[in-house]
């Protein structure tokens, strides 16, 4: 049976090999289960669990990881105990939380647009907290507010500017998509003017910030990120049942009941704040709010980005990025927005050319 | 297309030249202005007297270094990159019919900018003339590469995928480009500069060696227009009409090689210019009832180009005191909008 909500080959190929969902109704409850999709979301969740405590164990002074493990539990010597939760475990826990709040913004909006291009990087709202938060450094005056705050309003003005812009009685995902387009060329050209115009250590810590970054992350960033996601997450999650249906089509939907334009700004408005927080926790990390959705839909073989299954993929992707330059330049101290914009990039380019060949991509 | 056998009037043939030359003369008095404005104003007379002897009374060498040394380059730069941008926006549009085509939105300039931070950083090459051969090759692998990619799929070439492959592509090397920059802080410094887009700072040897090249994209792209009005027709009248598309094209992509990898390499990478330009260049031809004959659109083109691209570097100039406004961060600011504005059209027409 063709089901009109899939799309082209991955999906095709995904059905033969994935236990069929079935509808599960235990009164008063009743949804579709997945099985690969639990299975899968499984797997990544102990990987990542894995990869989290391996990048606590990297360091100057090595920890095993069964060490990790307990010092986690609260078992071990002082000194471990100390490393592990004064020093490791906030940048840890950064590079988790912010993974989590891209992948399953990245999720949301990709659906809610009905494009994989759909990210928070491609539409300006990473560039806009870049813009906000080279200002401040170049121009040596953060009003008291912090390169955190600072990239959390930058991130909120420009989605706002975006989708006031898109907006003519109602908006489309291509025009999200293109206005975006313009906005973030207009932020980026402002940076490039700051970058240029500022001294030279101010350049290369602004450059440094704008390309996503864990060193150095603390408690003090990993504090509001947690508090940020224990509020939305909840209330994207509530919101993804509208998801299934906003994706197949304004006018089906309107068809089905739901009031369309309120349902895609809400969840907008909630994976624009999933995104804000991230980006002020660990900077723009390039590329993960596109790629993890799209490794997600692929393990789990759904239609579109299952979003905890995305959010988790997210969390993998920065800790094994982060992990990745500590471990393969040790001391180097690479941004992980590198490793994720250099392995990202492909990722992106292979989507362009499915979308195409399935003849969705515009 | 042709004209063919229609009578042409004489009022109708003098309207373009007409339109050419008032285009030409604002150009003109923004060159002069160019000349005469910037932390240091000096007056019109000294100016030409500068140009065509030498200036009398004193502070008058002092006049004519300024307008010699730093001016005149600077003024030539911004007319040969304006040419440049503005021909090679067109040119894409015409080509791909695509209202959205620009050589910064389809990744062209990426690819010139990554290539030049390439050959800077890991091949060790110093001068200009040494990376602008990167320029060029960056700029058409670029542009076949996204071209490409925008054409995969049923429905072929729209502007909406030729946009996403471009922004896509830019995504990509930009990111790579950072990586380079990033690990390796000494290019950092010239890097910032240059990306920024800015006529400032070039000293007159490269401006003038740097001609050549500008000039033969400029020949190749005026001999397109013919092809460029069947083409506008559809690919099925252009191919009945006997324009061969390969060849048109692969004039056309050499063409816009040409100008934009020169282009960026001097001035860096600025977006926008070539994505206004044709449109103000359509709109004052129609206005004229010229309608989009591409024999009179690229001419026009290349002189509103120059227009604002000096506009833009006047400005800068003026607002910041002693200091400036790269002319990339102005356009940008100019071009955005207007990008946002297109898009917000109720149709994306083909062009």
């Amino acid at each position: 049976m063709p089901d009109p909500r899939t799309d082209g080959a991955a999906v095709t190929a995904a059905r033969g090999l994935a236990p069929r969902p079935f509808r599960v109704a235990v009164p008063p409850v009743s949804g579709v289960l997945r099985p690969r999709l639990l299975l899968v979301c499984a797997a990544l969740v102990a990987v990542t669990f894995v990869v989290f405590c391996w990048n606590v164990a990297v360091g100057d002074y090595p920890i095993t990881l069964t060490g990790v493990m307990k010092a986690l539990a609260g078992v071990g010597d002082p000194g471990t105990l100390l490393v592990v939760r004064e020093l490791r475990l906030p940048r840890a826990l950064v590079g988790l939380l912010a993974g989590v709040a891209f992948g399953v913004s990245g999720a949301v909006f990709q659906t809610v647009t009905r494009n994989p291009l759909a990210s928070p990087d491609m539409i300006g709202l990473t560039q806009g907290a870049g813009t906000a938060v080279v200002a401040s450094i170049v121009l040596g005056w953060d009003g008291g507010l912090g390169p955190q705050t600072l990239a959390l309003l930058g991130t909120l003005l420009t989605a706002v500017l975006v989708y006031t812009l898109a907006w003519r009685g109602g908006t489309t995902g291509y025009r999200v998509i293109l206005v975006g387009i313009g906005v973030s060329w207009i932020c980026t050209s402002v940076t490039d003017f700051l970058v240029a115009r500022g001294g030279k250590f101010q350049a290369q810590a602004a450059l440094g910030w704008l390309v996503g970054n864990l060193n150095g992350r603390d408690i003090d960033e990993a504090v509001p990120l947690a508090l940020a996601l224990v509020v939305l997450l909840p209330v994207t999650l509530a919101l993804t049942r509208h998801l299934r249906t906003l994706q197949l089509g304004d006018d089906v939907a309107t068809g089905l009941g739901v009031a369309v334009q309120p349902a895609r700004l809400a969840l907008l408005l909630a994976a624009v704040g999933l995104v804000a927080f991230g980006v002020a926790a660990a900077g723009p990390v390039a590329f993960v709010a596109l790629a993890a959705p799209q490794i997600a839909q692929r393990l789990a073989g759904t239609a579109m980005p299952p979003p905890v299954t995305a959010g988790v993929t997210g969390a993998l992707v920065v800790l094994g990025a982060d992990l990745a330059t500590r471990t393969i330049v040790p001391g180097a101290e690479v941004p992980v927005g590198i490793v994720t914009g250099v392995l990202g990039a492909p990722v992106l380019l292979w989507l362009l050319i499915r979308a195409n060949r399935a003849g969705s991509g515009g | 297309m042709e004209r063919g056998d229609t009578p042409v009037t004489a009022g109708r043939r003098a309207r373009p030249v007409v339109l050419v030359a008032l285009t030409g003369a604002v150009l003109a008095a923004l060159c002069l202005a160019s000349l005469a404005l910037g932390a240091r104003a000096i007056p019109l007379d000294q100016v030409v007297q500068a140009l065509t002897g030498h200036v009398p009374g004193p502070g008058g060498q002092a006049a004519e270094n300024v307008v010699w040394s730093v001016r005149v380059p600077r003024t030539v730069l911004g007319v040969a990159a304006g040419v440049a941008l503005g021909l090679s926006g067109a040119l894409m549009q015409a080509l791909t019919r695509n209202p959205l085509a620009d050589p910064g939105v389809l990744g062209v300039t990426a690819g010139a900018s990554f290539a030049i931070v390439l050959s800077i950083t890991v091949l060790g090459v110093g001068s200009l003339f040494g990376y602008i051969w990167f320029g060029f090759a960056g700029a058409l692998a670029a542009s076949v590469f996204v071209y490409m990619l925008g054409r995969l799929g049923r429905s072929g070439l729209t502007p909406v995928k030729l946009a996403l492959a471009g922004v896509a592509v830019t995504a990509l090397l930009s990111s790579l480009t950072g990586a380079i920059v990033l690990t390796d802080p000494e290019p950092l410094n010239r890097y910032r500069y240059w990306s920024a887009g800015s006529l400032a700072s070039q000293d007159a040897g490269v401006v003038w060696r740097i001609l050549p090249f500008l000039a033969a994209g400029t020949v190749l792209a005026m001999a397109c227009a013919p092809a460029l009005n069947s083409l506008s027709l559809g690919e099925d009248v252009a191919t009945a009409l006997g324009r061969r598309l390969g060849l048109v094209r692969l004039q056309g992509v050499t063409a816009v090689m040409l100008l934009t990898g020169g282009a960026v390499a001097v001035i860096g990478p600025i977006v926008f210019i070539g994505l206004v330009v044709p449109h103000v260049a359509r709109v004052l031809a129609t206005r004229a009832g010229i309608g989009p004959d591409h024999r009179w659109l690229l001419p026009l083109a290349a002189l509103i180009s120059p227009c604002l691209l000096l506009a833009a570097d006047i400005t800068g100039r003026l607002v910041a005191r002693p200091s400036e406004i790269q002319a990339g961060v102005l356009m940008a600011f100019i071009g955005g909008p207007f990008f946002i504005a297109m898009v917000r059209r109720r149709k994306l027409a083909e062009v």
